[in-house]
């Protein structure tokens, strides 16, 4: 446990360093990148340890406040957090290193490595604390520093935009988590969250949904998701790619944490999470098909991915209300799985873009194209995270989306059909359409023709950049190639959230896991398989006569880069249909009269959920608050007296109720 | 194992001749000889033996694409059983791989023809995900429905099962939905009338032969055979539920799965001599309309106890 706390010393200290490195550059990418990597591998150690099923010693240190203690704590289903959030952080610090340099002339590099070493550090902290005071604390740390890497280019208009939503929106979340812990701490008597408190089933409801809207915030869950497609996007690239490959699954571990401290859960609960994670990932999906600018896109992806961990975690609770052990450890263990997954392909895709906007100077779809020629890393690296995401053998998301799948089939054979087809029909429109969003944003990118001069005189990024990202498409392999190696750390963890007795739970995790040992076979097969045609076809055209000329477009002679589909016209037919739910605005302006002059088209798809439902009540907020205006009129006096008086009326209080 | 082991060079060897047979029946509802049902093995051979032509614009992925096609699909017949025969490589939820398989061909078809960087082959990539984002859902919860109705997760398994008897139980019947289910993707999947028309040579009508423009020579070799061999896959799931024969003897029930795969090929042939191509707009309401089957199979069957 000594090892964690030098880990969390060990960032920010690194990050107080690069602070103090004032303009110097090269010295903070130096304190903060290196507190960061060093920390990582400090921390990892217990982790690793925890996973292996050795036990972590608990602590507690005294500390000066009133209330709650200063106690930490590492089970499997901590450690299974620590890891990606370490792991890709290190990986981040290393891309940092070189995404900064950029703004070194007109900003000081010191603030974000600053902020970005205590943001790792409190990440690491929340998914260790077993106190809700000190879980709070570490809480708020993280929000605040990740809403001070969302403002990093505060010069702009749209960024402080989304850092105010993204502030508003985690406090609302934290408030629901306050009222959620003092719950539990009512019940308990104390604020240790080590052990579960006994509630009655109505309380534990009632603590479920706080819980569930307040972790919910934090996971960007629809309807509550709002704040994630302005913040990601706004923030910095490495930035991006904590925040949505590990920031926003602390959310889901508090949801997970809360699962086992809550008790045997009704159906409902588990119903619950399936209705949302199906809303998020199809509503995810199909707002990030109809984006154009890259960061977005993968920002409303991390909706989509967050619904399809919360529709593992459903099945695994129904699992749970109807006894079936076997559905329950195969939805837990998916969603566990998942977790870890989407760390690695979305940051590597959040890599990607950012090394899109570093080269290309530009993240609107519509302006680039044929960067992998190019950005030959870049592309091939952002090619093996599209194929991840959308989950497609022999890469890591298949693996996980197969737990639940195959969870979801043993419900329908086990006689609960009707969540299991839910899910299955949910899985597979979420598949379907992320394929969709995932050629469309690989094919508009990286490939045809540049459909700007930005995009014409991109250039690769540099080694750190690249490392970082091969790293990541490494594990994305790895995970697809070698799943059941994986899943077997994740034993402990599982354990905890099917509540079996953690003598079993290894045993059973692992005959739960058998089929996992023939997708990887299936996987081998199809990477040998691919290599065998490869060689076919290298046999084949071997002493042929190769030909080159233009792309061929019906005998016309010149095609043009602008002649191509674009990316709004490669998802127009999806995005029409689903205009239900979308409400693309269209402004067109087409060609007019004999002589027409230039025309005009553009679509933009603003969140529905912000329009519709948090617009109309932040106004009426804003109208009742301007009512009480007139009590702030600035004169002094007034307000020494608006003191004098509610003491007054608090001794009267007092003494009359004493 | 030993049969289970024949499958797999069976149908690399007879896929071929399952265009051959639509092209025969096509040419018989329109009252001519037309060429004989060996015909694609003769196209390939020449195709095999010639250079290749590549655009200027196209990058490592366009190469791939052809490859990955072959590659998947060849993956997904390891996984596929056929009559009596079981398959290579058979666990629970191989069906979800089966499905997923098919979806990596599917990503890298369409990556090689947004490569191009062509108008019309960007208009197929699209209408090629579309079309696949539908039938996704449909072609899932039918082999949900089928599972639920066999009480069995794999492919071989739930096909062994699914014999006349299981048919005939309660709730069985139902699963003629998922057949009829299973058709409607057999067909938009191969991109076969009424979602796509193979014959056109008006590019904006096609889907698939639109997305494979540019491919030349062997690699256009390679794609026709891959779209056989695809044919061959999906036409098993349907044909498998549609003649049910389980004899128990081997060959009796591989010689089953034959007819039965000429027979979905033959049907094909039909439905493209007496059908147009649906309206795009269309196609989305009939793919709803097979998940609603799938959908409805799946409320009707009962599950095993």
């Amino acid at each position: 446990m000594g090892n964690i706390l030098i880990a969390a010393g060990l960032l920010v200290l690194g990050g107080a360093a690069a602070l103090f490195s004032g303009k110097n550059a090269r010295r903070a990418n130096f304190f903060g990148a290196g507190g960061a990597l060093l920390g990582a591998c400090v921390g990892l150690i217990p982790a690793v340890a925890a996973l292996a099923g050795r036990p972590v010693h608990p602590l507690r240190l005294a500390w000066g406040l009133p209330i709650g203690s200063f106690s930490l704590a590492l089970d499997p289903l901590s450690a299974f957090f620590v890891v990606p959030i370490l792991g890709l952080c290190a990986l981040a610090a290393l891309y940092g290193t070189e995404y900064l340099l950029p703004y070194a002339s007109r900003k000081s590099l010191g603030v974000p490595w600053f902020f970005f070493d205590l943001l790792a550090a409190s990440m690491l902290m929340v998914v260790v604390a077993r106190d809700s005071v000190l879980f709070l604390i570490v809480w708020e740390v993280m929000a605040l520093s990740s809403y001070f890497l969302v403002t990093f280019e505060d010069e702009r208009e749209s960024v402080r935009q989304a850092g105010w939503t993204y502030l508003v929106a985690t406090h609302l979340g934290t408030a629901f988590l306050i009222l959620f812990f003092m719950l539990l701490a009512r019940e308990s008597g104390m604020t240790d969250l080590s052990v579960a408190p006994a509630m009655s089933a109505r309380l534990a409801s009632a603590a479920f949904v706080l819980a569930l809207i307040g972790f919910g915030t934090k996971a960007g869950l629809i309807p509550m998701h709002v704040w994630l497609p302005e913040a990601h996007p706004a923030a910095p690239s490495h930035v991006s790619a904590v925040m949505s490959g590990v920031m926003i699954k602390t959310g889901i571990y508090g949801l997970m944490r809360a699962l086992t401290l809550l008790g045997a859960p009704p159906a409902w609960w588990g119903w619950s999470l399936v209705g949302v994670g199906a809303v998020s990932g199809i509503l995810g999906v199909l707002f990030a098909l109809a984006q154009h600018d890259l960061k977005r896109l993968l920002a409303y992806h991390s909706v989509e991915n967050v619904g399809i961990i919360a529709l593992g975690l459903g099945v695994g609770m129904l699992g749970r209300t109807h006894g079936l052990p076997l559905v329950a450890m195969l939805g837990f263990g998916g969603a566990l799985l998942h977790v870890l997954n989407h760390a690695l392909f979305k940051g590597l895709l959040f890599f990607g873009a950012g090394s899109v906007l570093h080269g290309a100077g530009t993240r609107d779809m519509e302006h680039l194209g044929g960067l992998l020629k190019r950005m030959p890393w870049t592309g091939t690296c952002f090619l093996i995270g599209s194929a991840a995401i959308c989950g497609l053998p022999p890469l890591n998301g298949f693996v996980s989306e197969f737990l639940i799948y195959l969870a979801a089939f043993l419900a329908v054979v086990q006689g609960q059909a009707a969540w299991g087809s839910v899910v299955i029909a949910a899985l597979a429109l979420i598949g379907g359409l992320a394929l969709a969003c995932f050629t469309k944003a690989f094919g508009v990118v990286f490939l045809g023709e540049p459909r700007g001069n930005d995009a014409a005189q991109a250039h690769e990024c540099g080694a750190a950049m690249r490392l970082s990202m091969a790293v990541l498409a490494a594990g994305c392999l790895f995970v697809g190639l070698l799943g059941p190696v994986v899943l077997s750390w994740s034993a402990g963890a599982v354990g905890q959230l099917a509540a079996l007795p953690s003598a079993e739970s290894f045993d059973s995790w692992q005959i739960a896991i058998m089929p996992m040992y023939s997708v990887s076979a299936g996987a081998a097969v199809l990477l040998s398989l691919l290599l065998l045609t490869a060689v076919l076809r290298a046999w084949l055209l071997r002493g042929r006569e190769i030909g080159r000329s233009l792309t061929w477009d019906c005998g016309y002679v010149a095609p043009g880069a602008r002649m191509q589909y674009s990316a709004s016209s490669f998802a127009q037919p999806i995005t029409g249909l689903f205009s239900v739910f979308l409400r693309t605005r269209k402004r067109a302006a087409g060609p007019e009269g004999y002589f027409p002059g230039p025309a005009t088209y553009a679509t933009e798809t603003p969140d529905v959920f912000r329009e519709g439902l948090y617009r109309p009540v932040f106004e009426g907020a804003l109208k009742a608050a301007l009512r009480l205006r007139w009590i702030q009129h600035g004169r002094i006096q007034f307000y020494v007296l608006y003191i004098a008086l509610t003491l007054l009326f608090l001794l009267v209080w007092r003494l009359g109720c004493g | 194992m030993r049969l289970s082991a024949l499958h797999l060079p069976l149908a690399l060897l007879c896929a071929p001749l399952l265009p051959g047979i639509i092209n025969k029946v096509k040419a018989f509802f329109a009252g001519r000889t037309g060429p004989s049902v060996f015909q694609p093995y003769l196209d390939l051979l020449k195709l095999l033996q010639k250079g290749a032509v590549y655009s200027r614009t196209t990058t490592w992925v366009f190469r791939a694409g052809p490859i990955v096609a072959l590659a998947s699909t060849t993956a997904a017949l390891v996984l596929l059983p056929l009559g009596g025969l079981p398959a290579l490589l058979a666990f629970p939820g191989d069906l979800v791989l089966f499905a997923y398989v098919l979806a990596l061909g599917r990503f890298f078809t369409v990556a090689a023809a947004l490569d191009t960087g062509s108008a019309f082959e960007g208009m197929g990539a699209s209408r090629e995900v579309w079309f696949a984002a539908l039938s996704e859902p449909a072609l899932l919860l039918g082999l949900a429905a089928m599972a639920k109705q066999a009480g069995k997760l794999s492919l071989t398994s739930l096909y062994a099962a699914l014999g006349p008897a299981v048919l005939l139980k309660p709730g069985g019947p139902a699963l003629l939905l998922v057949a009829a289910a299973l058709l409607i993707i057999f067909l938009a999947e191969n991109s076969r009338i009424p979602f796509d028309d193979p014959n056109t040579h008006l590019e904006l009508t096609m889907i698939h032969e639109v997305m494979v423009l540019d491919h030349s020579g062997p690699e256009f070799g390679l794609i026709q055979y891959a779209a056989s061999l695809k044919l061959w896959a999906l036409g098993a799931l349907a044909s498998g539920l549609l003649l049910p024969v389980r004899t128990g003897v081997p060959w009796l029930d591989l010689f089953a799965g034959f007819c039965g795969l000429f027979v979905v090929a033959m049907f094909t042939g039909v439905v493209e001599s007496v059908m147009a191509r649906l309206r795009l707009t269309r196609v989305s309401q009939l793919l709803a309309a097979a998940a609603a089957f799938s959908v409805l199979a799946l409320m009707l069957v009962r599950s095993a106890p």
